[in-house]
């Protein structure tokens, strides 16, 4: 019998290779120096007269001013939403409605390039996931709703569908377009019309989307942008108007708008935040899970409701398993987000950047052990280098709280039942991943996991046809499916 | 001689057992005094209702449409009691018919709900409705015994667990139809019933942090401070009728959960 050669595990290396600079070129975007509303089909300006300045957090480089929306901007906008509705877009016939839908998908998609430079630059992820990721799967959602809007009777048996009116829809920086698309087109092929709200920091590509409304010939009012800060969503929520609120983002603001909205004749739905658990066994593909770790946490530098933020290892496999993953953190490039070969981007913004920094530091201060693997960060602009915490108690607030940035918790367990009371100890219930090649221990942990979307064997997927979000305080209602036509419909029994 | 009957007492119907108030209090309802619960009596309720829920929830579907079934027996058994403390025969019938319809639900509503979603990658994709938790249900008063099974039973057959408040005006049917609930093979805590005032323990359900869903379909006032307090945990926000009836009241407490599993080699 041979001995076996025995591995002696080597310490992490980054690897010394030269990438060439690789950017996309950005003259495709033309950007304006200023941008207003979006309201009845008119760009105008807001009367406050405020205009905020968008920057790029990659470079800090001014980029255009975006119009600061107040009470009477808001209140003109779900204006020209309800003239929309009610003279035009709710008698229209459904498969009229469709073919508008159908347009915005394919101008979405003769127009990707751009939009995808536009995001990157706006909000500095990787070009390599604006182009393969959110454009895509924003036409693609278009594409989807537009086929529902005149089969909706077929997806809810013994009920006559009817839409609610006007929506107000208020979302996220981290993937400005496609939840722009998640929000407006089931909204649309509903018969509603809508009003949203992009995030602050973003509004790039939802402005060169007025644009596309106008390519389309889609109605005047049918569908409105109100740009601005927390301010702008506030007087959106408060409106008497609207009908209906859909809402992305933190916990912290879905509970404002709950309150907000008690005791109103107005649907909700809140997408909110996440502190999803990975769970790796034993018997797992190793070199697939740690692929499936990376993108499950690194992805959109973890700007991402869903994100695998906790790492939960079975304690047999914990060092090779880290061993892997340090060395693989290595290889990450960190940078330009329009450089094709760039993995990690910059951080959406100074004060996220902040965030994250205090509970990367409030991690170290409780007793974590950091890894950040050698990392090269360009000079300006907003950067976080991969973050890896080991020796993580469960009660440390980088395993209690949403960081939403470039930072993994992991901790291990040594039983199913330990993974499953582990991964379901926070309020949160957006996500989770599992990963074992036993399909009967899959469908154990399915069962156990309080979590709206569990990914098993794989982390991170989207698809317009599949419902997605959360248990708990990760919100109600889901985005997606047949399932994402219900929030937009109100039904006469 | 004729012979001394023996009395009903009225208590509250905790974690599968028959419990005076913690409190020591009663209220009269239709001339008997019921057990009146306090907020340590609903807080008891819900603690019961979260212990019960992984094994009613943990039921195959076809166990617990059996179960519910099993109500309906109980319910018939009991129709001559049940008459007396609601509108009547009509009533009575028309909640044992409500039961059997719903316990039909049980195996049906994952089929009606579910999905099975067809990604553009080499994914198996599907979709599944499953509880939200435990539920605080406040029923419509009216009519009595109908106001209390259209808002409890699609939330159980589901497979929540259940905290109910009854108040005055259906107390004894709340106190006769727990007796019918306790005889049908429903997990120890998996249903609760409080007899009180509504307006004292929905402050304390509606702020419970281990209450996932609340139903206000029985308040009559204006429902905004409970829903206010229900945003400190993102509780699920239920409001509908006493005459409601249809799957869809079913899935106003279930979750819906998304599952993805590569396809290939």
């Amino acid at each position: 019998m041979t001995e076996v050669e025995r591995r002696t595990s080597r310490p992490p290396s980054t690897f010394e290779w030269e990438y060439a600079p690789a950017p996309e070129a950005r003259d495709i975007v033309q950007i304006r120096e200023r941008y207003g509303l979006f309201i009845g089909g008119e760009e105008v300006e807001p009367s406050s007269g405020e205009w905020l300045p968008s920057i790029s957090p990659s470079t800090e480089e001014h980029l255009f001013e975006i119009a600061q929306a107040g009470e009477k901007d808001v209140a003109s906008a779900v204006g020209a939403a309800r003239d929309a509705f009610e003279n035009g877009w709710s008698e229209l016939a459904p498969s009229e409605r469709a073919k508008y839908l159908f347009r915005l998908a394919r101008l979405l998609q003769e127009r990707s390039r751009e939009l995808a430079v536009a995001e990157s630059l706006d909000g500095g992820k990787p070009i390599r996931e604006s182009r393969d990721v959110d454009v895509p799967l924003a036409a693609a959602h278009f594409f989807y709703y537009a086929g529902w809007a005149d089969k909706l009777e077929y997806a809810f048996p013994n009920r006559t569908p009817r839409p609610l009116g006007v929506a107000a829809q208020i979302i996220p920086w981290n993937f400005p377009l496609l939840m722009l698309a998640w929000k407006i087109a089931p909204a649309l092929a509903c018969g509603n019309t809508v009003v949203l709200k992009p995030a602050e920091t973003t509004p790039l590509t939802a402005m060169i989307f007025a644009d596309i409304c106008r390519q389309a010939e889609l109605p005047p009012g049918v569908v409105n942008l109100v740009t601005g800060d927390g301010t702008t969503g506030a007087h959106l929520v408060r409106n008497e108007g609207i009908d209906k609120v859909a809402f992305t983002g933190s916990t912290e603001v879905g509970k404002l708008i709950m309150r907000e909205l008690a005791g109103r004749d107005v649907r909700l739905t809140l997408e909110l935040g996440g502190k999803a658990a990975n769970i790796v066994f034993d018997d797992a593909a190793l070199d697939q899970a740690v692929e499936g770790i990376v993108n499950g946490i690194y992805f959109n530098q973890g700007h991402v409701c869903c994100a695998g933020s906790r790492l939960l290892v079975q304690e047999s496999i914990y060092e090779p398993l880290l061993e892997k993953l340090k060395r693989r953190l290595s290889t990450l490039r960190v940078g330009d987000p329009l450089d094709k070969n760039t993995d990690v981007g910059a951080i959406n913004s100074k004060a996220q950047l902040d965030k994250i920094r205090e509970l990367v530091a409030s991690g170290e201060e409780e007793g974590a052990e950091i890894f950040q693997p050698e990392c090269q960060l360009p000079e300006r602009g907003y950067w976080f280098v991969p973050t890896l915490f080991t020796n993580v108690a469960q009660s440390y607030r980088i395993a209690q709280e949403e960081i939403f940035g470039p930072v993994l918790s992991v901790l291990t367990f040594r039983t199913p039942e330990e993974a499953v009371e582990k991964a379901n100890n926070t309020p949160y219930g957006l996500s989770a991943g599992v990963w074992t090649e036993k399909g009967s221990r899959i469908l154990w942990m399915v069962q156990r996991l309080r979590a709206g979307v569990v990914w098993a064997n794989t982390f991170n997927r989207f698809d317009p046809t599949s419902p997605f979000g959360g248990y708990r305080e990760s919100g109600f209602g889901r985005e997606g499916g047949r399932h994402g036509l219900d929030p937009y419909l109100r039904f006469d029994e | 001689m004729s012979r001394l009957s023996v009395k009903k007492t009225y208590k509250l119907y905790i974690g599968g057992a028959f419990t005076r108030s913690e409190s020591g209090r009663t209220f009269e309802a239709d001339g008997h005094n019921v057990a009146r619960a306090s907020r340590k009596d609903a807080r008891d309720a819900v603690r019961s209702a979260r212990s019960a829920l992984a094994g009613w929830s943990g039921l195959t579907a076809y166990n617990r449409g059996q179960v519910l079934y099993r109500l309906a027996e109980m319910m018939e058994a009991r129709a001559s009691d049940l008459e007396q403390a609601c509108t009547g025969r009509d009533e009575v019938e028309s909640a044992i018919d409500l039961t059997v319809w719903y316990a039909g639900w049980a195996d049906k509503i994952a089929q009606v709900l579910g999905s099975s979603n067809p990604v553009a990658g080499p994914y198996f994709d599907f979709t599944i409705p499953e509880p939200t938790g435990v539920v605080a249900i406040l029923a419509p008063s009216e009519p009595p015994l109908l106001g209390l099974l259209s808002r409890m039973l699609p939330a159980l057959v589901g497979g929540n667990t259940v905290v109910t408040v009854a108040g005055e005006a259906n107390a004894i049917a709340a106190f006769e139809l727990s007796e019918a609930l306790a005889t049908s093979d429903f997990p120890s805590g998996s249903v609760n019933v409080l007899t009180g005032f509504a307006d004292e323990l929905a402050p304390w359900l509606a702020g419970h942090m281990d209450v996932n869903a609340i139903d206000l379909t029985g308040v009559e006032s204006s429902t905004a401070e409970l829903e206010r307090a229900a945003s400190e945990n993102v509780k699920r926000v239920v409001r509908s009728s006493a005459d409601a009836r249809s799957p869809w009241e079913i899935a106003a407490f279930l979750e819906l959960k998304t599952v993805w599993h590569p396809i290939g080699l």
